[in-house]
This record gives C-alpha cells, structure tokens and sequence, in this order.
C-alpha cells in the first residue's frame, strides 16, 4: 500500500512539474506579446501625433485662406461679418404650394387626395 | 513535573537528630538544591528565546542581504507585465488654443551622424552628402571622415527625403538618431506668444528640447513635465481670431506704410488674452537671427509686450476717470481749456494750434482731446494720487502675463515725479507703457472697475473679481465719454455700426534715439477701444508705429485716421467671429 502511495506521489510531482514548465513558457510568451503590442500603441500613438499635426498644417489659417480665394468661384465663401446676423423675423415664412386651394370648384374635381399630394 | 522534595524529610530529620546534627541544616540544603533547579530551568528557557530571537535575526538580514546581492548583481529590466495607461509619448506637452487647436506639437526626424572609423569610402559619402545638403563643406567633410574623429555630426534635423537619399548612399558609416523636435503648424501665427524652442542637452539617441523664449520659456518646467507629456497647455488665444486680426493689421499695416504694428484684444473680465499680434513677425520653427542695431527692428520683438511707447492721448480718460472718482468732476463739469497752459516757464498747447476755450465739459475734454483741459484736471488731481491710481491700473510693473519677455518690460516712469510730470502724464507724455499695460488698464477702468491681471492661459470656472479701482459708476461714465469719442469725436471712423464701439485716439511723437526731443514727422498711433459700449465684452488695442494716411492733399499721422480705421476693420471682422450679435436696431437705424 505504502509503494502505491509513493508511485502516485512521484507522478504527481512528476505532473507538476511538467505543468510548471509549460506554464513558465506560456507566462513568457504572453510577455513578449505585450511588449510588442505595447511597441505598436506606442508606434500608434506617434502616427496618431503625425496625423493630428499634419491634419493641424493642413487646416492653418493661412492655408485654409488661400483655398478660399482659390475656389470662390465654386464655393463662393466670405468673411464672417456683421450684416450676415439676422433674427428669425427676418426668415420668410415657406411659400404654400398647396395646390388644393387653388381648385376653385372642388366639388367638380373627383380623384383621390394621394394622388394630388404627390 | 517532578515530584516536591519537601524541604525537610522525616527520615533524614530524625536521623539526624538521633546522630545530633542540627537539622536545619538538611531544610537549607534542600531549599538550595531546589532553588538550583528552578534557575537551571529558567536559565534554559531564556537560552531558548534567545536562540530563536537571535535566528529571526540572522534569517532577516540574509533576507535582505540576499534581495541585495539579487538587486546589484541583476540585469535592469521593465516590467513587463505591468501596463501603464498612458505611455510616455511626447517628450513636450502640445500647446493648444481656447478651442483646442494645435499651437505646438512635436514630430519625430532623425538626426544624421558619422562614425568614420566604419566608413567603406569616406570620400564618395562626403561628396554625395555636399550633394544633399548644399549648405555643407565638401572639403570639410573629407577632412573630418578621413580624419582620426571617430563621431562627427552632420546635420541635427533631418527631412524624410532627404534622409532617404542619405540612405540611399549605402554608406554604413552614416547613422541615423532619433529627435524629436517642436512643430507650429500655423507658421508665423502667434509666433511672438509661443516664442521657441531649442535644442538642450544632445545625445546620438535624444535631445532635450527646452524653451527659449515666450511662453514656451516661461511655462517650460510644466511642458517638460514627463507627468504632463498627455496634458496639453491651453492657452487663452483663439486662433481664428489671431488669424483674422493678423490679417487685417497686415492689412492696415501696409497700407498705411507702418514700420510695425501691434494688437491686442482682451476679454474685460477675465483679462485672458483673445489675440494678440506684433508686426514685424517671425517664423518660429526656424527662429531669424537678428544682427540689426535697434532692439525694435528685430522680427522676434514683441511690440504688444516688449515695447513701450508713449501712448499719448488715450491716458486722458484715466484723468477724467479719476477726477469722477474723487468726486472732483461730473461728465458735465466745466474745465478751462483756453490754450496755452502754463506752467512756470512751460507752455501747453492744443494739437494743430486749436482752441477749444474757455470753457470744455470733462466729455468734450475727452472727445475733442483737449490737452488743455486735461491738464487742469490733472493738476487738481495732484502728483501723489495720480500716481496712486496709474499704480491700482499696473502702470509702474512690468505686465504679469505668462511670457518671459514680459518681465523685462518695465514701464519708463519719470525719475523726478513733479507736478509737471503729472499734468503732461495726464494727456499720456511721460510716461511709456506697453500696449499690454494700456488694454490692462482699459479694461480695469471699463469693466465695472475691478482689477484684471492679463494672462494668456485659459480661464475656467467663475469670474474672480480683482480689486476695486473706480465705482461702477464712473465705469459706465467713462465709457460713454469714450462711445462719445467714436460718435463725433477723433474716433468717427472707428464706429462699426451695431457694435457700439468706444475708445480713445492717441497720436505721440516718437522720441529721437539721440534723446534730443520728438521726431516731427514719426508717430506712435494708438486707439484703445471697448465693445459694446452698453455691456463692455472686449478691450482691443491697436497700435501702428509711423503710420501715415496719403490719400489727402497733406500727409495725415493722426491715430484718428491710422490707428481707427485698422481697429474698426478689426472689430467688424472679429466680433462675428466672437460671436457677438450686432445691435440690430442700431444696424437698422445705421441704414
């Protein structure tokens, strides 16, 4: 009985150790993975400063200016300026295009409203 | 446990009385030989502790001495499992606007270097190197890579194409560093504010970049912070403002043929910096070496911070303000104001000889500039509270704004304060200020009369009002006096319908370098102006340095017709940027 107790034991140590090993290499492996996944946020991130300073040099002031003047033809875009605020007062009130008020003898008219709507 | 001995056994008494033996003497032995015992016992239980005690010891300092032994005789490694949220990206915190655009970022290049010793044919990269970059010495570099140097360095900087063509020599002798170095993308905008960089310590694989002047000196120890590397610093400026109002002054500038210009545009509460231009400028990715005589020609001086100028008639509402205050004058009091004003063997007269007399109201003083008039008001002021309020509106310290150059812009106070001092400081001559101490002082004066310390760092939170220097009252006078000016005073042109401007003109002479009195035909032309007048929201300052208005039969130097007109250009195009609704009644009745 005792010579069984010994044997398990032994494999069991046996076992442990085998899981130990493998255990040790997969903690290694994971470790490289991260320091190379770190090694590309931090790429990432430099690209990301790339961008975000090109996308700042493409948006200059300057720049944005000329592109105006450039285009006028197609955007037709000015200056800010005071004359351009108004109130809601000043908005006109959408023009009805109804053209139900217009039949003048509706009784006459047959159909269906659908299709007059459309 | 041992059975008791009794101290005195029956046996051995009467034994011993029987041989007569006295026996106590049997009762002390045995009291001995117990009392032995017990210190035999204690003795060992106290050897026990001490052993144990003594172990822990010993079993501590291995412990110790073991991590140390580990800890020197390792290899250095980070920790790699351990993630850190935010890597260290940036050498240098961004600068940002009030919006958040970029100011300043940076960007990685490479530096190029030479280790000779490792070269397969120095001589052919020598010349192809003269070839790629054309400011370099063929021969030179022959020298030096033929030479015994074992490091030479070629360029700090490199473009990415150009450090393709040195990779493309295939020379292994050519090795490349990283740098990191700082980037305004908007070129020479703000360039008087942010300043510069440099290069500090440099090493083959980095090199520290460190501020050399504006607020990039000033606010280096945060921007160098590594803690901050993801915190950027968010300045006061707007950008669209800066570009609009660089633009127009540009603008203005050469249209009236100006040696230079300066704006500034201030929030009157906060006194955060919305924008702040000085003509000539600069680029500051590639700082310009200046080698001229006079401080005020180089590109990098600031003329908004660093220049102080005698800013003429605009110091008259501080006169008329504090004669409100003290209770002296009404807007409707009568002033004498027949020319010429004197005092002892000086002579005060009206600019261009006109006579405003006998007798001006203090809003017709500021409308018409009288210097007469403002000279009575400042003689009844007197010397030591003259000089009391112009301290409470910062004009005897250099501007406490965030750029280094700031503090050496001291204002130019008369050695000897006399009362003649006073009055000619009344109608601004005197007394040299920059145009940053002017808008500082405008807008303590017009803001409801609180104190503002200009900064250009972005406010958050609420408004802390500063100390008192006027009443509300005289605040709110003192702007009409100065919406007064604009509606049919020296100012007209400055009126930009709907927005309710008011301001001060001031035309000065600019002082001869040799100090032998005032140029005749060279002025300093300034105008202050706040808007809207009825719920003030923005100070701006214009300056223009020798600006003159040909268009008339004579040549015109007057701010009135420089300085305002740029200023209103400037109000027109900024204001909507601001967000500033104009008056529509105004506007409709303007039309």
């Amino acid at each position: 009985m005792r010579s069984v107790y010994i044997v398990f034991s032994a494999l069991f140590v046996m076992g442990l150790a085998v899981w130990a090993y493998k255990e040790n290499y997969a903690t290694q492996e994971v470790l490289r993975e991260i320091s190379q996944v770190q090694r590309q946020i931090g790429l990432q991130r430099q690209e990301l400063a790339v961008q975000r300073a090109e996308w700042a040099y493409q948006n200059r002031p300057d720049r944005l200016r000329d592109l105006v003047e450039l285009n006028f033809d197609r955007l037709g875009l000015l200056p800010l300026l005071p004359e351009q605020f108004g109130t809601v007062a000043n908005v006109a009130f959408p023009v009805e295009e109804d053209v139900l008020i217009e039949l003048e003898d509706s009784v006459a008219v047959s159909g269906s409203l659908e299709a007059v709507n459309q | 446990m041992s059975i008791r001995t009794p101290l005195r056994p029956l046996a051995r008494i009467l034994q011993a009385r029987s041989t007569g033996e006295n026996p106590d003497a049997i009762e002390r032995e045995n009291l001995r030989l117990r009392r032995e015992t017990m210190r035999d016992a204690t003795r060992l239980r106290a050897e026990g502790r001490l052993l144990v005690l003594g172990l822990c010891f010993v079993s501590a300092f291995a412990v110790v001495g073991m991590r140390m032994g580990q800890v020197a005789a390792s290899n250095p490694e980070e920790p790699r499992a351990v993630t850190t949220g935010t890597a260290i990206l940036a050498q240098r915190a961004d600068i940002l606007d009030r919006n958040g655009r970029i100011l300043a970022t940076n960007r990685t290049t490479h530096s190029l270097y030479a280790q000779p010793h490792e070269m397969v044919d120095p001589v052919h990269a020598a010349k192809e190197l003269a070839k790629i970059f054309p400011d370099m010495d063929e021969a030179r570099l022959i020298k030096d890579f033929t030479g015994t140097r074992k490091f030479v360095w070629i360029q700090k900087q490199l473009a990415p194409e150009q450090q393709q063509a040195v990779h493309d020599i295939g020379e292994p002798g050519l090795l490349f560093g990283p740098r990191e170095s700082r980037l305004y993308p908007n070129g020479k905008l703000a360039a008087h504010i942010l300043g510069g960089t440099k290069f500090g310590r440099e090493g083959v694989m980095s090199a520290e970049i460190v501020g050399q002047s504006g607020i990039e000196r000033y606010s280096d120890d945060y921007l160098r912070d590594p803690a901050n590397g993801d915190k950027p610093l968010q300045l006061s400026i707007d950008l669209s403002v800066q570009s609009t109002m660089r633009e127009v002054l540009f603008g203005g500038m050469h249209l009236l043929g100006a040696k230079g210009a300066a704006a500034i545009l201030m929030d009157v509460h906060t006194g955060e910096l919305i924008s702040m231009v000085s003509l000539p400028d600069f680029d500051p990715n590639s700082r310009p070496t200046f080698a001229g005589q006079n401080a005020g020609d180089n590109p990098r001086f600031s003329r908004a911070v660093q220049g102080v100028y005698e800013l003429g008639s605009t110091f008259k509402i501080f006169a008329a303000a504090q004669g409100m205050e003290l209770g002296l004058f009404k807007p409707d009091s009568m002033v004498a104001a027949t020319p010429p004003f004197r005092w002892g063997k000086h002579k005060i007269g009206e600019f261009e000889g006109h006579n405003y007399g006998p007798y001006v109201s203090l809003t017709d003083m500021i409308v018409k500039s009288s210097n007469v008039a403002t000279a009575h008001v400042a003689q009844q002021i007197g010397v030591d509270r003259q000089k009391s309020f112009l301290k409470s509106l910062g004009f005897f310290d250099p501007t406490p704004v965030e750029l280094i150059e700031a503090k050496g812009a001291k204002p130019l106070l008369p050695p000897h304060w006399s009362e003649l001092s006073t009055i000619t400081i009344g109608f601004g001559h005197g007394l040299s200020a920059s145009p940053l101490h002017l808008a500082t002082a405008y807008s303590s004066l017009l803001n409801g009369g609180t104190r503002v310390t200009p900064t250009l760092l972005k406010h958050e939170g609420p408004i802390k009002l500063g100390p008192r220097i006027v009443s509300p009252e005289v605040s709110a006078a003192s702007r009409q006096m100065l919406r007064a000016v604009v509606g049919e005073g020296t100012a007209s042109f400055g009126d930009v319908r709907g927005y309710q401007v008011a301001g001060k003109t001031g035309t000065a002479d600019k002082p001869r370098e040799d100090g032998k009195g005032y140029y005749k035909d060279k002025t300093i032309t300034t105008f202050a102006s706040v808007f809207p007048a009825n719920e003030p929201k923005y100070v701006l300052v214009v300056t223009l340095d020798e600006a003159v208005e040909t268009t008339g039969p004579k040549p015109r130097r007057t701010a009135g017709w420089t300085a305002v007109p740029v200023a209103a250009e400037v109000i027109r195009r900024v204001a909507p940027i601001l967000g500033i609704r104009p008056d529509i009644e105004t506007l409709a009745l303007g039309q």
